[in-house]
């Protein structure tokens, strides 16, 4: 339990997906203009993020390695494999939301499918696959990349609707703005892996 | 559409039409700074010169030909399960890419980790195969993926160019042709310890942050908006 926790934690907060690895960026940045879609989207992908990591991890290790079923190394596979979980998942998703809320369904638009695209989907899948996590690891890991995505979203949405009154420079208007705050939040994340100021000022 | 159509008889001598389909994505409709597609991988490799070129010839190869697959197969592919038969194309290039690189050059498929995986998902190469290659001919659809390939490069290249100086101080570290430019050692490409050029320059380690890639982009963008006025706020 601790160590769920602690993977949970971890990959929430100090290895934010958005704001330390900077995937999804695509859908973050188009998706978080209010705070309302933001928040919808946010938490498709912790669906979305919490059922298919912990479904690849378990086709990895009983269809695609080496001591799985098949018996064969066929990790070549694995990004189609992947992809076809993430497409599925995301169809079903857009059911579900379509059915529950059709208001949400409409402002999400292109974006809910476009979730299968998006690359802290992937990207997570390929993390647990790095880190080599185990079952009940690669759930957590799951769950709190997925609530990371949705916080910075949510986060950047609340910035960027307040943004809007603001004194900011023509050409820097909406996508500038939101690169530099991104950035900004992205360092202020970096603080949670405990910064050592050597590192900033040692001139190696 | 029908202009395009057009210049479909002349094949090589490239036509007007086929120029801007080439160059347009450089400035006026560059896929990262304009589109906005493909932020992910642009952030995440450029903190040095060599993985970002590697980046950006992998990620043209993979655009190039899926668009010209996707192009000539676009008449036969059912709207229901266009995005599953992209993406298998898609992963299937990206399996060639990462196969190759892991044979002939190792240190940079460390350096790029899961990121060459993550070309399956990024955006540019979706966005382009449903904005472009679904509704035109294979040979347009195969230049705009080298010219959205060429446009994403190019900002790749920018930002890790100042990443890379003012971060290390050094310039396509990890290859023969290293030069140290910046910053205060004998073995640099101007001896700095006698010659007092730039030898006061200590690395600025926020350089090397993904953060700064962010700031650097933010800024390109800047510039670019207030040159080209017509961006302005588009996003």
């Amino acid at each position: 339990m601790e160590e769920f926790l602690s993977i949970f934690i971890k990959s929430a907060f100090v290895e934010n997906l958005v704001l330390s690895y900077f995937l999804g960026m695509c859908s973050y940045l188009a998706v978080s203009k209010t705070v309302k879609t933001a928040s919808g989207l946010g938490l498709a992908v912790i669906f979305v993020l919490g059922i298919t990591v912990p479904i690849n991890w378990l086709i990895n290790r009983y269809l695609l390695s080496e001591n799985g079923i098949l018996g064969m190394d066929l990790t070549f596979l694995r990004f189609i494999l992947f992809i076809a979980v993430i497409a599925s998942m995301v169809q079903l998703v857009e059911m579900v939301v379509e059915k529950v809320s059709p208001a949400l369904y409409n402002s999400l638009g292109i974006f809910l499918p476009l979730i299968t695209v998006n690359c802290a989907i992937l990207g997570a899948s390929l993390f647990m696959i790095s880190r080599e996590y185990n079952f009940s690891e690669s759930v957590a890991f799951g769950l709190g990349g997925g609530f990371g995505w949705f916080l910075a979203i949510v986060a950047m949405a609340a910035i960027r609707e307040k943004l809007k009154y603001s004194d900011i420079p023509a050409p820097l208007r909406g996508l500038g703005i939101a690169f530099i705050i991104t950035g900004l939040m992205g360092m202020a994340f970096m603080g949670m892996m405990g910064i050592d100021p050597a590192i900033f000022f040692s001139g190696k | 559409m029908s202009e395009i159509k057009e210049s479909k008889k002349a094949l090589f001598p490239m036509t007007k039409k086929e120029r801007k389909l080439l160059f347009d994505p450089l400035n006026d409709n560059n896929p990262v700074t304009v589109q906005v597609l493909g932020i992910c991988s642009a952030l995440a490799v450029t903190s040095m010169l060599l993985p970002s070129i590697v980046m950006a010839i992998a990620v043209t190869f993979v655009i190039a030909f899926s668009n010209l697959a996707i192009s000539m197969m676009r008449k036969y592919i059912p709207k229901q399960v266009r995005m599953i038969v992209q993406l298998v194309i898609i992963a299937f290039l990206v399996t060639i890419v990462e196969l190759t690189l892991k044979a002939y050059s190792y240190p940079v498929y460390k350096q790029l980790s899961v990121f060459i995986g993550l070309i399956i998902t990024n955006c540019i190469v979706m966005g382009r195969l449903e904005a472009f290659a679904m509704a035109n001919p294979p040979w347009q659809s195969f230049l705009d993926g080298i010219g959205n390939g060429l446009g994403y490069g190019i900002i790749l290249i920018i930002i890790s160019f100042f990443r890379e100086l003012f971060g290390r101080g050094t310039l396509m570290s990890g290859t023969p042709i290293e030069m140290k430019i910046i910053g205060s050692s004998s073995d640099f490409w101007i001896d700095t310890t006698t010659n007092s050029w730039f030898g006061w320059y200590t690395n600025n380690n926020l350089m090397v942050l993904p953060a700064a890639a962010l700031f650097l982009l933010g800024m390109i963008i800047w510039y670019q908006r207030s040159k080209n006025t017509k961006l302005v706020d588009i996003s």
